[in-house]
């Protein structure tokens, strides 16, 4: 699956998109959260603190038990501040 | 009608994208504009929005959707600037149009304030000192929106 970061959240990651193949059980998007904050020191501290971070499942907002599966695009970034 | 969406790094002509709503046609009775300009507050010295391309335009095309399904519009423009913008620049443009005004000025408040939650922008403020920072999501914005959905 693809993965894209925005804002500071791709500030703190340090990189703005990956493609990465989390092992099966990584089922949402909380679980694919876990598994991404271990990837290094940058992800866990962009994913720190979950409750500031808003994620999007193929170009769609979505909550943290939404299901991810291979071949989605996911995206991570911080409460939107446009307008 | 299908409405006018863009997302751009250049800046917008207000009296040009009205002329756009209006132009040839006589069934039009009202046209309203929200326009959205940097501030200069606390010695800002740019602003510079970041954006999620596809979902952006995925995202403004529904809540345009949305307003023209709740209002009888005859045209409507939603333009929203990228990258880096000066105190004093327009940052969004919002324009409806419609047979009467109650149509055209509800709509206009509603496209911008769902435009403020639900499209991917983000905007971080550069500092004449060179400081920057992220722009922290607001609360009454979300009530703003929320407003539109009471009692529906």
């Amino acid at each position: 699956m693809q993965v894209l970061y925005f804002a500071w959240v791709r500030q703190k990651v340090g990189l703005a998109e990956e493609q990465v193949s989390p092992p099966a059980e990584v089922r949402d998007i909380a679980g694919l959260i876990a598994w991404l904050a271990a990837r290094s020191p940058g992800h866990a501290a962009a994913f720190a603190a979950p409750k500031q971070i808003r994620a999007a499942v193929n170009q769609d907002f979505c909550a943290f038990d939404h299901p991810v599966a291979a071949g989605d695009e996911i995206a991570f970034f911080p409460p939107v501040t446009g307008g | 009608m299908t409405p006018t969406i863009r997302v751009q790094e250049a800046p917008f002509d207000l009296s040009a994208e009205s002329a756009l709503l209006t132009a040839g046609r006589v069934d039009v009775g009202g046209l309203a504009s929200f326009v959205g300009l940097c501030r200069a507050d606390d010695g800002l010295s740019a602003l510079v929005l970041e954006h999620y391309p596809g979902m952006t335009e995925r995202a403004l095309g529904r809540i345009a959707g949305q307003a023209c399904a709740r209002w009888p519009l005859t045209g409507c423009t939603l333009v929203h600037r990228v990258g880096r913008i000066t105190p004093g620049e327009p940052i969004v443009l919002v324009l409806t149009a419609s047979a009467h005004r109650m149509a055209a000025l509800e709509s206009c408040a509603f496209l911008i304030d769902w435009l403020k939650t639900d499209a991917p922008f983000w905007k971080r403020e550069e500092f004449a000192d060179g400081e920057s920072r992220w722009v922290a999501a607001k609360d009454s914005d979300t009530e703003a929106a929320a407003r539109w959905t009471k009692g529906a």
